[in-house]
């Protein structure tokens, strides 16, 4: 019998892969159709692959009108037909990138436990339940991993700091409120290896001596949720997950918690207030989440895709994943290309690629087919970088040498429409919209930033506005709570350097034309 | 959906229930009773102050702060379009400024005949496929302005 593959990720899913699977099934009454997660090319999705002798094939984007063509083509074996795309491995944009965290994402029955096994899961669970707790963190120190949400703090230090807390509860909580556009790496993950995720929760649990575990997720990823959900009751069944985890004799406990439209719920004191069902304003540090968190106990948070790494620091071990990447910049990241892209989608790499290679050669420049005028790297709180920076190597210190963060991996491209100052000012709007209110910088400051841009681009007096703006921005960086009010200067401040040109001359007054208005 | 019949004391009590001991119960409750009801009243408040021990200004506070909470129904379809950055960049404006025009309402508002609601929302994880749209719980991409049209039933509509 024959084995169809249709992913059922958001991307695909919005494209139509539901009714490609339904038509599929129909039309290919003895063939098994296995939902996947999406590999990640999204300009080809739906893209849907089927087993032949030579390995995965792949053909796409499948709409539901052309299943019957690919029918007669005998798609099922491999047949050739004009969507074909040849071996999905060879396909350049997926054969020239590192998949660690990824390599099952799109490979494997996202809910099958025992194909997750097959494919290398959970021999990272089974090396931790025979190491101490002590020892799987140090694991994780000298792997050299960095938190992939955004404040790459280094992983090690906290899982030290939750081991060496004394408490008689302690949490892991993953923050799966991924907010920032031009990110789609949580969800991806989620929809498409929800077990790895699992996985890596129960190994942070043995690392640091918690054994209850939350996912918080944002309540926009609805397939997410399914997906995750369903994942969990599979790993309660199979004995994954509750008192005796894998019959090792420890328990670890796994709940899915939804979130209710907040980006500022992504910060990581916010979230453990939502998460204790309250609004969800940021706390001031210290207390560390570490010391004091949940419910005002040690707690590890961690983003998705860090604690998704972590079955492979366990599997292979510290050295092997801190071979990838550069410096201080350890292992891979799931870049994610966006916005105005020729080819987007999820390219994991070692630290060190450059923007020109994502943005470029895996993307192909723009959607649109116009030269390429920015790219906004690391979400809302990010910089805009025009094409001339676009040879700074992916790694948090170059990153940060040039004004910029790399965030959560999100590459947003915009063509030469792109009305650089209305960017700036919508930087401003959405802390404006954002913003938890609880410090001023942050409430005020963000209000008051779109007034005084919107005077900017309409020519009032420039030159003091952009004083009175810089003022501001110097502010809201050093005043606010946290990095919504502290970052949402990064992207001001990129437009007013690299764009300023634009800024300050009369036709820069925005035109409502174009793409990007 | 939303019927007066379902906010009754008992039937508000029984969505409540079994979240009130939980981590974060207030917020699984508030959820629970915004996808039963469609919204949260003051009747539905007043039980959430009762059951978690909180003032009825507590819990409006928490409804308050998040998007997903409506203290008054909404349209018979919701209508979210995504406002951020890469959907900015392939025309996401050029699309909120349609939908506005042809339904004639704002960003948060709903038709007078009570059937579409708009709303913006800040990323559906569609970034590489905008400009997103969610249309009653499901997300669409690539979203132009026939499809649009098609998703909000104004097809041909001369607005």
């Amino acid at each position: 019998m024959s084995r169809i593959y249709i992913p059922h990720d958001t991307v695909a899913v919005a494209l139509g892969a539901d009714d490609v699977a339904d038509a599929v099934s129909q039309l290919c009454p003895d063939a098994e159709v296995v939902r996947t997660g999406s590999r990640g090319l999204f300009w080809l999705e739906p893209m849907i692959e089927v087993d032949t002798a030579d390995g995965r094939k792949a053909y796409g984007p499948v709409t539901v009108d052309d299943v019957a063509s690919l029918v007669s083509a005998g798609f099922a074996d491999g047949g050739d037909h004009p969507f074909g795309l040849g071996p999905t491995e060879d396909i350049p944009f997926l054969k020239n990138q590192e998949r660690l965290t990824f390599a099952r994402c799109g490979v494997a029955d996202p809910l099958s436990l025992a194909d997750y096994e097959a494919h290398g899961g959970l021999k990272g669970l089974h090396k931790a339940l025979e190491m101490t707790a002590k020892d799987i963190s140090e694991q994780v120190m000298a792997s050299g991993l960095r938190g992939r949400g955004g404040a790459a703090f280094p992983a090690g230090i906290k899982w030290r700091t939750v081991l060496g807390a004394v408490a008689d509860q302690k949490y892991i909580v993953c923050n799966a409120d991924e907010g920032d556009s031009g990110t789609f790496a949580d969800r991806m993950i989620m929809e498409g290896d929800p077990f790895a995720l699992i996985e890596g929760m129960i190994i942070a649990g043995l690392g640091t001596g918690a054994a209850k575990g939350f996912v918080y997720l944002r309540s926009e990823y609805p397939v997410a949720k399914r997906v995750f959900a369903e994942a969990l009751a599979h790993a309660y069944d199979a004995g994954l997950l509750g008192d005796n985890v894998l019959k090792s004799g420890k328990p670890f406990d796994l709940e899915l918690f939804m979130g209710a439209g907040a980006y500022i719920c992504g910060e990581e004191t916010s979230l453990l207030e939502s998460l204790e069902g309250k609004r969800g304003e940021v706390r001031a540090k210290p207390p560390l989440p570490a010391l004091e968190g949940l419910n005002g106990k040690p707690t590890l948070v961690h983003n998705v895709i860090s604690l998704c790494a972590v079955p492979t620091i366990l599997a292979e071990g510290a050295d092997y994943y801190k071979d990838f990447g550069m410096g201080r910049s350890t292992g891979t990241m799931p870049f994610q290309l966006a916005g105005n892209v020729l080819r987007g989608g999820l390219v994991e790499k070692a630290f060190g690629v450059t923007l020109r290679e994502l943005v470029n050669e895996f993307g192909g420049g723009t959607r649109s087919g116009l030269p390429v005028k920015a790219a906004q790297v690391g979400g809302p709180l990010g910089a805009y970088l025009p094409p001339d920076l676009f040879d700074t190597p992916m790694d948090y210190e170059s990153f940060a040498e040039i004004g910029a963060g790399v965030g959560h991996g999100g590459i947003v491209v915009f063509d030469e429409t792109a009305d650089m100052a209305a960017q700036a000012k919508y930087a401003f709007d959405f802390c404006a919209a954002e913003s938890c209110g609880k410090c001023t910088p942050c409430r005020i400051g963000a209000v008051r930033g779109s007034e005084v841009m919107a005077k900017v681009m309409k020519g009032e007096d420039r030159e003091t506005n952009i004083d009175l703006i810089t003022d501001l921005l110097e502010v809201m960086e050093d005043g606010s709570l946290c990095a919504m009010g502290g970052m949402t200067p990064v992207p001001v401040k990129s437009v007013l350097r690299h764009f300023a040109d634009e800024v300050m001359t009369p036709q820069a007054v925005s035109s409502g034309k174009g793409a990007a208005s | 959906m939303a019927d007066d019949v379902a906010h009754t004391i008992p039937a508000l009590d029984a969505i409540i229930a079994p979240y009130v001991d939980k981590t974060g119960g207030l917020m699984c409750a508030l959820n629970a009773l915004q996808a039963e009801l469609g919204y949260i009243d003051a009747a539905a408040t007043a039980r959430l102050a009762d059951a978690f021990n909180l003032t009825k200004a507590e819990v409006k506070g928490v409804i308050s702060f998040y998007e997903d909470f409506t203290t008054r129904p909404r349209g018979k379809h919701v209508i979210r379009i995504c406002q951020a950055e890469a959907c900015q960049s392939v025309g996401a404006r050029t699309l909120t400024q349609h939908a506005t025009e042809k339904l004639g309402i704002g960003l948060g508002e709903t038709t007078k005949d009570g059937r579409v609601t708009l709303e913006p929302v800040y990323c559906l994880g569609l970034c590489a496929n905008g400009p997103a749209v969610m249309a009653d719980g499901k997300v669409k991409a690539q979203v132009t302005e026939a499809a649009f049209d098609k998703l909000a039933g104004v097809e041909g509509d001369g607005a």
